[in-house]
């Protein structure tokens, strides 16, 4: 089976034979770009029904079951129906910004699908400062987010942007000073060099407790980011309607829910990528055979894999912890966080200047 | 400053930046053709209460957009701070092998005066919901 690598090279080679060279990059990044929205609507699908399912089997129920085989087409009968749905503005709303809202939020997760490395060697863009870009990029959404909110003209939906308005910004700091944690051990803001110094050990096994403590306080800050439960008070769906999104229907709404588990998944890949080393395969040592077995397994099932468990592990968090309060929420992130994951960096930092790790 | 990995001499030009304008476009294309289509495809029967904002199934009161506790906007505040001491952390954290002892002191220096503005804000309560 070739893999992503080569068919991406051949078909590269093919564009740049049969047209011009400037010609064949506009038409590399078209077919990048559809490949991406293709991506996107599949993981779309198959991460509100792996939601579904997994809530399911959480409560000790089915889940659906019906549609396709055994309920794996559930999801497309959704997104037909809300695409038949009628969109409707509401009369009091800042119109304009009530229907650029899901096009901030949705092109935002988009670009942030750019610099994400799917398969050895295969990655859109693998630019010089991809971590910064993606702490950048990944800050705009919670614009669009509280134009939502605010253009909506609703009581629910204004309350749900402010309070996700305060948790996305307050969170993104120990996001970014658990991502730079292993900035400073990899001594790369690109993609491909952190995950090429994960070679002999993925970094939440090299970096020792330091590593472990910033790998958490990852997980944590991105459920916050994402608004997922135990951190969804922007949706709050029992005493908030449903948040920032009240008062979207059909195709609009859609648009947020899809870029929200998408935004999921960019936030796995992300620390999939950091900590558990992206698409390298799992190495032991000095075992060589045991390595060589590892090796045959596709680069891009390594990505998947580690990537799908994060996720799942932010869907069993869903179900597993009650949601806070938005006080208690900004509490533990300014009061325990914020200066756990500072000590924590300067820890880091120490490992990395005394060769600590291995 | 320093962005690249070991010296490689890969410095970038604007127009390497043009694959992440070409995603935009589709992007915004994307989102466009999903809009028009539901648009075209959705049935379109409004009324004067179907417009109106969901409010609990009682009729709507007033503006939505009161006043909203002063706490969400000092938490914006407080995010502009640190998230700018973590912007200056980035070239630090590339580039701190090569600072050495130094640049670990320098950032020490930096990170307890923060700190000591942080311990101020909390004292003051500015994070006590009543």
């Amino acid at each position: 089976m070739p893999s992503l690598e080569e068919i991406s090279k051949s078909v590269h080679d093919l564009l740049t034979t049969a047209l011009p060279p400037v010609m064949a990059l506009l038409t590399g990044f078209l077919i990048a770009g559809l490949l991406v929205i293709g991506l996107f609507t599949v993981l779309g699908l198959v991460l509100v029904f792996m939601e579904r399912k997994v809530s399911a089997y959480m409560q000790i129920r089915v889940g659906p079951n019906r549609v396709g085989f055994k309920g794996t087409a559930q999801t497309l009968a959704d997104t037909l129906k809300l695409v038949l749905k009628e969109g409707l503005t509401p009369s009091g709303s800042d119109k304009f910004l009530f229907n650029l809202a899901p096009f901030l939020v949705l092109i935002t997760s988009m670009l942030l699908m750019a610099p994400i490395p799917f398969a050895r060697n295969f990655q859109m863009w693998d630019l010089n400062i991809g971590v910064l870009y993606i702490t950048a990029i990944s800050s705009i959404s919670v614009i669009g987010i509280l134009m939502a909110g605010w253009s909506s003209n609703n009581k629910y939906s204004l309350l749900g942007a402010m309070r996700s308005g305060a948790q996305i910004v307050s969170y993104e700091l120990s996001a970014g000073m658990a991502i730079l944690t292993v900035v400073v051990l990899s001594g790369s803001l690109k993609i491909s060099d952190i995950i090429l110094s994960q070679q002999n050990g993925w970094w939440i096994f090299k970096g020792h407790i330091p590593v472990i403590i910033s790998f958490v306080i990852f997980i944590i800050a991105v459920t916050a980011e994402t608004n997922r439960a135990p951190f969804d008070m922007a949706e709050a769906e029992s005493e908030l309607t449903a948040g920032f999104h009240t008062e979207y229907s059909g195709m609009k709404f859609a648009l947020f829910f899809l870029a929200e588990y998408v935004n999921i998944f960019i936030v796995c890949a992300i620390g999939a990528v950091l900590f558990l080393g992206g698409w390298m395969p799992f190495h032991i040592g000095s075992w060589g055979a045991f390595n060589r077995v590892m090796d045959y397994i596709p680069s891009s099932v390594w990505f998947m894999s580690k990537t799908f468990f994060l996720i799942f592990v932010i869907m069993w968090f869903r179900w597993t912890f009650p949601r806070l309060r938005i006080d208690q929420l900004l509490n533990l992130e300014w009061k325990y966080l914020l200066p756990i994951s500072l000590f924590n960096l300067l820890l880091v930092t120490l490992v990395a200047i005394m060769g600590w790790y291995f | 400053m320093n962005f690249q990995y070991s010296g490689m001499p890969n410095v970038q030009s604007p127009s390497d930046y043009l694959p992440i304008l070409i995603q935009f476009f589709v992007a915004a294309g994307f989102v466009v053709l999903v809009m028009a289509a539901t648009h075209l495809l959705g049935p379109k029967r409004k009324s004067k209460i179907k417009l109106e904002t969901f409010e609990c199934g009682i009729e709507s009161r007033d503006n939505a957009r009161i006043p909203i506790s002063i706490k969400y906007f000092l938490v914006a505040i407080l995010f502009v701070l640190f998230d700018v001491e973590v912007i200056f952390m980035y070239p630090w954290a590339v580039n701190f092998k090569e600072l050495g002892i130094t640049g670990i002191l320098e950032m020490l220096v930096f990170m307890v005066l923060l700190l000591t503005g942080f311990f101020y804000i909390i004292r003051k309560g500015a994070l006590k919901w009543a």
